[in-house]
């Protein structure tokens, strides 16, 4: 277990402690229902619970130590194999070229027992990702080390430009913090979040509850039987008293709400470190669950800037590099969750982006496309009214000025907000890179690498074509760029020049010619 | 077969490559001829399957007790009409709207009636290439060239109707233009 075998072939388990993880695991799984049977039946159930406890706890551990003993892993020359299952045994390969990325990560109990799961990120859909839990923190990291190093192995045998010079070897390189939150940004960060989920997560815990206990958690006459015996009457209550009820409930619901985005903020984001490495960008943040993430600065395709609607007013911003791995389910990883926007400057310029400034040649959309959009939406709300015009103008004249009115207005609105979105929605293109970027009240931006995109397709519906706009669809690896209502002139020029970037580049002629 | 391909190929570019120059608005190639039968072929399934739909809604309301406001024949005479316009119309119409231009560096794929996409693709950033037949297509010696991209939007473009030996030149001359292809 201790020698350096990274060059050995041969199968190897994971760390013997992941056996100690299940335990714990399943210990945890054990409590509730040990602590309900014991409440639900008064105390006298704890004969049934403990034994009920220890089955799920012995249960667990031996699937835990089941599942570890029939998963190996082969560090090969050119790939990863996993080998896993219990009685249908599946085995994974993946070359060391097509993993994007090797996170770590550690969830609480892991942490404890100084081990890590080894994620290798390969851009599947589907979460469809090769990862290893767990194997102890340096042999983390060092697998990390290999997989790297042999890619690049790779990537330059294959992609040897000529004069292309490879980097040193650094390997623990020296790190450039680019961006780190403390507690007090946390503090900020965490009363934008203000959520309700801790209801929906208390509704699920009483449901669970419900199974063991005897009384009936959903059962109307239960709770005002409670009601009518402890509580005062409600109704026998002064209009004041009522208010004061009212605003007390409301009161109370904002600061269950803003606590639990809090907690969940500090959760995630605790430690929030962003570094510029030899090798790329690390981002190391989490509370109980720690991660740590290496994305290759030649593997960011784009960033998106985007923000909420409370939280712009205060010019707070979230920054994400678009790649092809996964981070957490979404498909960019978040690198400024929260920021103000000459923060977040610096960091995209580390990636080699430069944000929209004064200069910026801004092309709004089509003006065709905006009045377009606006009868659409508009006809959202004029065609139901001249619907229940007719309607109620045969059955009670008297409501029709009201109906008809109030759809008008709607429709109105919807115009309104039309010619704003209209005057916000706009892109621009510079000599590396293309710009896009839209909404009034939470304006989003996303800015690609022009030499990055695989495909430019100009897509127009039948009133688009007759009305001379089109959208254009970049194909970004990991990402959607789309931008509607392009005057076709301006497709066509954009397409152009985006192709003259990629062309410039083809890395075939350098190999051919 | 080998009279089509003479045929398409007068149409063509000369001889020594099947690249022009790179101008994206410039006249598209046509595809083979025979892609409109293929098409044709679908739509007369379809035309086939909307004429018995007709027939039997027409025979099910004459079935109906209470006689109905519809003479015998006029749904079926409806379907009918229906159907040649699908079975004489669309084919021609999409094959006039399909078109492929490819030069030296980039393929470009145009396509649909009222919805219409233009495409073009780079070379260098093909990941792989697949040359399809189905079997009918291999009857009328076509074939369905599909590109492979990294990109999420468009991460396939396919390219129907093609001779099978264009199609088979075409990769291959593609391919020697990709670093990497594969996957």
């Amino acid at each position: 277990m201790s020698e350096p075998a990274d060059n050995s072939q041969e199968p190897r388990n994971t760390d013997p402690k992941t056996v100690l993880v299940g335990l714990l695991a399943s210990a945890q799984n054990a409590v509730l229902p040990t602590i309900a049977i014991t409440f639900g039946t008064g105390g006298t159930g704890l004969l049934v619970a403990i034994p009920v406890g220890a089955a799920i706890i012995a249960i667990g551990t031996f699937f835990a130590y089941i599942s570890w003993k029939r998963l190996t892993y082969t560090i090969g020359q050119s790939d990863i194999r996993v080998e896993s299952g219990v009685l249908s045994r599946s085995a994974r390969s993946v070359p060391y070229e097509r993993i994007q990325d090797v996170s770590l990560e550690q969830k609480l109990l892991p942490r404890l027992l100084g081990l890590v799961a080894v994620k290798f990120e390969t851009g599947a859909g589907g979460g469809e990702d090769l990862s290893l839990s767990f194997l102890t923190e340096e042999r983390g990291e060092e697998l990390r080390q290999l997989v790297r190093e042999r890619r690049d192995n790779l990537d330059a045998r294959v992609s040897a430009e000529p004069g292309g010079t490879l980097s040193p070897n650094a390997n623990e390189e020296e790190a450039e913090p680019l961006f780190t939150m403390g507690p007090k940004r946390l503090l900020t960060f965490g009363l934008f979040e203000f959520s309700l989920a801790v209801f929906a997560v208390l509704a699920g815990l009483l449901q669970y509850v419900d199974s063991f206990l005897d009384f009936e958690v959903w059962e109307l006459d239960f709770w005002r039987g409670l009601i009518d015996n402890y509580a005062p009457d409600l109704s026998a209550l002064d209009r004041t008293a009522q208010v004061i009820g009212i605003l007390a409930s409301v009161s109370a619901l904002l600061i269950v709400g803003s606590l639990t985005g809090m907690v969940r903020v500090f959760m995630r984001e605790w430690g929030f470190l962003l570094e510029r490495t030899a090798r790329g960008f690390r981002r190391r943040r989490g509370l109980f669950t720690k991660t740590d993430v290496v994305m290759p600065i030649h593997r960011v395709q784009g960033i998106r800037i985007g923000t909420r609607l409370i939280r712009y007013r205060f010019g707070w911003h979230s920054l994400s590099f678009v790649s092809l791995a996964q981070d957490m389910g979404a498909s960019s990883h978040v690198v400024a969750p929260f920021a103000k926007l000459d923060e977040i400057a610096p960091i995209a310029e580390a990636a080699g982006f430069s944000l929209p400034g004064e200069g910026t040649d801004w092309r709004r959309a089509s003006e065709n496309f905006l009045f377009d959009s606006a009868v659409r939406d508009a006809l959202f709300f004029l065609v139901p009214a001249a619907v229940a015009g007719i309607a109620s103008s045969i059955y009670s004249p008297e409501w029709t000025g009201v109906v008809v009115g109030v759809l008008a207005v709607l429709a109105g609105i919807s115009a309104i907000l039309n010619v704003l979105a209209w005057r916000y929605q706009r892109h621009a293109l510079d000599a590396a890179q293309i710009v896009s970027a839209r909404g009034v009240l939470s304006p989003r931006s996303q800015i690609a690498t022009r030499l990055k995109l695989h495909s430019v397709e100009i897509a127009q519906g039948p009133i688009s074509r007759w009305r001379g706009y089109a959208t254009v669809h970049l194909g970004q690896a990991g990402g959607v760029f789309a931008i509607p209502g392009v005057p076709l002139e301006r497709a066509r020029e954009v397409r152009r020049k985006v192709m003259e970037t990629i062309a410039a580049t083809d890395f075939s002629q350098l190999e051919t010619g | 077969m080998g009279a089509n391909r003479q045929a398409s190929a007068a149409s063509q570019e000369p001889a020594p490559s099947i690249f022009s120059e790179v101008d994206d608005e410039a006249e598209l190639t046509k595809l083979h001829p025979n892609y409109k039968l293929l098409m044709r072929i679908g739509a007369v399934i379809l035309g086939f399957v909307i004429l018995v739909v007709g027939l039997a809604v027409d025979g099910a309301l004459q079935a109906e007790e209470v006689p109905m406001p519809i003479p015998f024949g006029v749904i079926t005479g409806l379907a009918t009409l229906l159907a040649l316009f699908i079975i004489i119309r669309i084919p021609l119409a999409r094959y006039n709207a399909r078109g492929y231009q490819i030069s030296r560096d980039r393929l470009r794929v145009v396509r649909g009636i009222m919805w219409r996409s233009d495409t073009i693709v780079p070379f260098g950033r093909i990941q792989h290439i697949d040359v399809d037949q189905g079997p009918i297509e291999r009857a009328l010696g076509l074939a369905t060239l599909t590109l492979h991209t990294a990109g999420s939007h468009n991460a396939s473009v396919s390219l129907p109707g093609l001779g099978h030996d264009l199609a088979v030149q075409m990769r291959e001359e593609i391919r020697a233009h990709i670093k990497r292809e594969s996957m």
